[in-house]
């Protein structure tokens, strides 16, 4: 497995798991109305948590391919073209997230709404750019 | 994904020159490992100046080293 795949593995549990923490600590502290459930700080920590795991990760990807020499952590134009791919992916989501944030702000929902609205649409570009990132290096990819 | 009519011979190009490894053929082109075996399978279509690199290290001509077949059917 290359490092970019490892990379994708990474990122898309790191994203899973902390959405995960964050709806559990949500549903377990619903108020009512639910708009009023303290949303920030399980947000802040999730997030953090995930940005820490990724970087982790890496750490822990650099040390373990030390001994494989230079050539275990190369990136190839295979690995940027599978790359760009996932982003073109991911970024349906971070529009739909935004056009939907931005009509809820129109109609002035609660915040809690619109910054879970765009929670979800970050971690669904994070989960499923991943995905598409891993499912073009099993598969057949041409970039034309 | 598209599937390629694109083929190589980059196994037995190999295999002629001291059955040199997919690891030693990627340092040489400067790939990952698994590029070349996305290559050889032909799950991966390279750029036309990566192609000219492999040609180059098995000193052969770009036509060697990967045919296009028009009639073949394409895998998925």
């Amino acid at each position: 497995m290359s490092i970019a795949q490892k990379r994708a593995w990474a990122m898309m549990i790191a994203s899973t798991a902390a959405y995960l923490v964050y709806v559990v600590l949500i549903v377990t502290n619903l108020r009512d109305p639910m708009s009023d459930t303290p949303y920030v700080a399980p947000l802040l920590w999730t997030v953090g948590g995930s940005v820490v795991a990724t970087v982790l990760a890496e750490i822990g990807f650099a040390v373990s391919t030390r001994r494989e020499g230079k050539a275990a952590l190369r990136t190839d134009e295979r690995d940027h073209e599978i790359d760009r791919f996932g982003e073109h992916v991911g970024q349906a989501f971070i529009v739909i997230g935004a056009i939907g944030a931005l009509v809820m702000a129109m109609l002035q929902w609660p915040y809690f709404w619109i910054a879970n609205l765009i929670y979800l649409a970050f971690v669904l570009s994070a989960v499923l750019g991943s995905a598409a990132r891993l499912a073009a290096y099993r598969q057949n990819f041409q970039p034309w | 994904m598209k599937p390629t009519r694109v083929t190589n011979s980059i196994r037995a190009l190999r295999f002629t020159r001291d059955e040199m490894t997919q690891a030693e053929l990627a340092d040489r082109i400067g790939v990952t490992r698994q590029t070349v075996i996305a290559i050889e399978q032909g799950r991966y279509s390279p750029s036309l100046e990566m192609a000219f690199r492999i040609a180059h290290v098995f000193g052969v001509g770009l036509d060697a080293v990967f045919q296009y077949n028009p009639d073949r059917q394409p895998e998925e």
